[in-house]
């Protein structure tokens, strides 16, 4: 019930068809009994599932959590569903030379508003969790603060007149570390305007909120870190901003998600998450000499 | 209509033979074997271009096809496989074969129109197929976003949109044709509220078409304007917008899942009671669950660009009316299971193929309510775990339902019965694979392998040739599949009227039919789905 606010859902829905006096009670009874299996299965693979990538930003955890919940969810339905289709097939497989009929229902008004009810309930339940997952991620932040958009485009080195949000982790908040990205066919070039760095590799300080301000020359690209959970069209004409907080030093692949021509495939570099001092370090060893 | 239908067969041109496929027919039932072998030639041809961009991507490295052919074939698999299988063959082959069957009529409202409609098909297709040989096919993807669209070269991608306009515009008569049939020509005292389901499903179908392909058209004809004569509608550089381009494209393509969808769902509702000897479940909550699909499927298009240049607040409202769609289609699911609970179902190559079906079409229903989360979508979107999803709801959705329907009504096409263990064998082969196939796809996706690319990082490629592995079973169950339709056409069990025992009109009638549909006046069915209340002659 603590981490899986869902699990009442089904616990109703055993008990429901009893209520409406659509089953008999001991069918209502089987019925609660495998809908509750059904929901400690689903907890259960929810709990241990284990198929996204590692967690490299503030995001991730955010993330795998919507995840989890959508995976029991699913794993409920979906052995729920099939499992009653199996039995059906099993137990009530037609007799070799038997050419009656099946038992003349046409319909069950009470049942039918059940199972409308179940998906709408379920269907309601998951958007406002997304929704609150979504707000946790910072998605809704450019919505809620105008000021963030306005102050944009002055600073904006795309000379573009909109900048358009994508999403970030913290929103409203000044960044630590800004860096220009420029995506075209088929490379992304970082600049550091602080240190006048160019490079073809992302390197990012621990913990620190990084602010992309990213730009496409030719054609629609996107930029896609798996580890932060995180992805960005870029698209031609639209500054973009994205902002993420890496939490984990290491070095992940950034790749372009958006078909882009023929090189699409190779369009792959990484970002390298630093703790702080060697982050400064790689700033002054790259830092090009004033002239 | 009238002057074919008051003719003597004899009199017919080509009447009995072959010959009438190649003909300009005006025959509804024709016209539907017509669409049906030219949809299923073009998807033999699709299938090739599925299984080449399995073999490159059986290794990481882009080592099998040049990476610009790679990008045309994957941008033809798309397009032919949407534009000239599933959409021709779900929606022209069984919907003119069946509709004036179950409104009672003789022939579709207007028949010349719809032969029309048949033969723009095959040379769109073939115009598609040739670009290929001619300078290179389209290389940006079916989708053809701007401004990769108009940069690559140019002749592949006009003659993409020359094709894709013609298909849509055959669809467009097409779907007016059914309207029309639907509402205009039902026998009279024949009520809407009884038509079999695929009439609800073929007119909530033939809504979308009408609506939103026009769209689709329009935007194909600014983007051949922007490549031609340099219009700029979509072109950043001149002050174009890329993304109003997706709206547009968007606006008509996700009510083409829909049009893909729907009448596959009319068709596993007829499927289901004939085999489970039940009345189909709920019929009047189906009815208003197509209606409500047919509405939300035209609200919900820019969940497609989540992460595009789209507003916070447009995600959120995309979300919920996504979301929202699996109410009617749950719905839906549910009134199948119950019309399969308690029945007597035989366990034949239909059955299994439409319990298949219910079975991938809600994993894939799952994966899509998902995908509708905005945060969730963030993480997946263009990756494999969308191509996963996509072929779950569209292959082992709609291409499992036409097999299914294919062994349920190919008695009444041709008179004989299909082999059952060549069935059961296609079955399982297309099962096997097809899980085999898609399944890692999920997988691959959500731990960082994005779609369309023709090389992936090493890690990713046990899990890529088990999806290999899994379309060479898909390839290979095409081969039972094409025995068995050809032995079977001359050697197979002869069907009798009415093999299945069912009741909707199209078996009150020899096998195969007449040119007139039934020798005297159209029956009577006021119970489509009356097993158990109304007397079933073997």
């Amino acid at each position: 019930m603590s981490r899986q606010p869902s699990s009442w859902i089904p616990v109703c829905i055993g008990l429901i068809p009893n209520l409406f006096n659509i089953l008999t009670f001991r069918a209502s009874v089987i019925t609660f009994l495998v809908s509750v299996g059904l929901i400690l299965v689903g907890l259960a693979v929810g709990q241990r599932v284990d198929m996204l990538p590692l967690q490299a930003s503030v995001n991730a955890p955010v993330y795998d959590e919507l995840f989890q919940v959508l995976f029991s969810i699913g794993t409920m339905l979906f052995l729920g569903i099939c499992g009653m289709l199996v039995y059906s097939l099993v137990r009530f497989r037609r007799p070799a030379g038997d050419l009656g009929d099946g038992a003349a229902i046409e319909g069950n008004l009470p049942l039918e508003i059940v199972w409308t009810a179940i998906p709408a309930v379920v269907v309601l339940f998951v958007g406002l969790y997304s929704y609150n997952i979504y707000e946790r991620m910072g998605g809704m932040a450019p919505l809620a603060d105008h000021s963030v958009m306005h102050a944009m485009p002055a600073s904006d080195p795309g000379s573009g007149d909109r900048v358009w949000g994508g999403i970030s982790t913290v929103s409203g908040e000044s960044a630590d570390l800004t860096v220009d990205v420029t995506a075209l066919q088929f490379a992304f070039i970082f600049h550091y305007p602080d240190g006048n760095i160019t490079t073809g590799e992302l390197h990012v300080p621990e913990g620190e909120r990084v602010e992309l301000r990213m730009k496409a020359n030719d054609v629609i690209h996107a930029f896609w870190v798996p580890q932060f959970r995180i992805k960005q069209d870029i698209i031609p004409g639209q500054p973009t901003v994205l902002t993420f907080t890496a939490n984990r030093p290491g070095t992940y692949p950034i790749i372009c998600a958006e078909l882009c021509g023929p090189y699409h495939g190779g369009m792959r570099t990484s970002v390298v998450v630093h703790d702080r001092g060697a982050f400064d370090q790689w700033l002054t060893k790259n830092t090009p000499p004033v002239a | 209509m009238e002057s074919t239908t008051e003719l003597p067969s004899s009199l017919i041109p080509n009447h009995g033979s072959w010959l009438r496929y190649l003909s300009f027919s005006l025959d509804h039932k024709v016209v539907g074997i017509q669409y049906m072998v030219t949809g299923f030639l073009f998807y033999l041809v699709g299938g090739v271009l599925a299984g080449m961009i399995r073999t490159e991507l059986a290794t990481p490295i882009s080592d099998y096809l040049s990476r610009e052919v790679y990008n045309e074939v994957l941008t033809m698999h798309g397009t032919i496989m949407i534009f000239l299988w599933i959409v021709p063959v779900v929606n022209g082959a069984f919907g003119n074969y069946l509709i004036p069957f179950y409104v009672g009529a003789r022939d579709m409202a207007f028949p010349r129109l719809n032969a029309v409609a048949f033969w723009m098909i095959p040379p769109a297709g073939l115009l598609l197929i040739a670009s290929f040989f001619i300078g290179g096919a389209s290389q940006s993807g079916w989708t053809a976003y701007p401004p990769l669209s108009l940069r690559t070269p140019a002749l592949g991608q006009l003659i993409w949109i020359f094709s894709v306009l013609l298909l849509g515009g055959s669809s467009i008569l097409g779907g007016i044709n059914f309207i029309v049939t639907i509402l205009k020509l039902r026998r009279p005292g024949l009520k809407m509220m009884q038509l079999p389901m695929y009439c609800w499903a073929m007119l909530g179908t033939s809504i979308l078409v009408v609506l939103s392909t026009p769209v689709l058209a329009g935007t194909l004809v600014m983007l051949a304007f922007d490549i031609v004569a340099h219009t700029g509608f979509f072109n950043p550089t001149i002050g174009g917008n890329a993304v109003v381009y997706q709206h547009l494209f968007w606006f008509y393509s996700h009510p083409a899942v829909y049009i893909m969808v729907l009448p596959a769902f009319g068709l596993v509702s007829e499927i289901l009671p004939v085999h489970a000897r039940k009345p189909l479940f709920g019929y009047t909550t189906m009815v208003y669950s197509i209606l409500a699909i047919v509405f939300l499927g035209l609200i919900v298009w820019a969940h497609h660009m989540f992460t595009s240049g789209t507003p916070p607040w447009m995600r959120l409202f995309f979300t919920i009316a996504t979301s929202f769609i699996a109410v009617p289609t749950g719905i839906k699911f549910f009134n199948w299971l119950a019309t399969l609970w308690g029945g007597k179902i035989a366990l034949n190559s239909t059955i299994l193929f439409a319990c298949a079906f219910i079975v991938n079409f809600v994993l894939g229903g799952i994966t899509g309510v998902a995908l509708a989360q905005v945060p969730f979508d963030i993480h997946v979107h263009d990756t494999y775990f969308v191509v996963a999803h996509f072929h779950y709801i569209v292959y082992g959705g709609t291409v499992f339902i036409i097999f299914s329907a294919i062994y349920h009504w190919y008695p009444k096409f041709t008179g004989r019965m299909l082999n059952e263990p060549l069935g059961m064998l296609h079955f399982v082969l297309t099962f096997v694979g097809f899980n085999l196939c898609f399944g890692p796809q999920h997988w691959l996706g959500m731990n960082g392998m994005p779609r369309r690319v023709s090389e992936y990082d090493p890690q990713f490629t046990l899990m890529n040739q088990v999806s290999s592995v899994g379309a060479l079973l898909m390839a290979l169950s095409t081969l039972p599949f094409l025995i068995n339709v050809f032995h079977s056409a001359w050697r197979g069990r002869v069907a009798g009227d009415n093999p299945w025992r069912a009741l909707t009109p199209e078996w009150l009638t020899s096998s195969p039919p007449p040119v007139e549909n039934w020798a005297g006046a159209a029956p009577h069915v006021e119970h489509p789905y009356g097993y158990g209340l109304v007397e079933t002659t073997p």
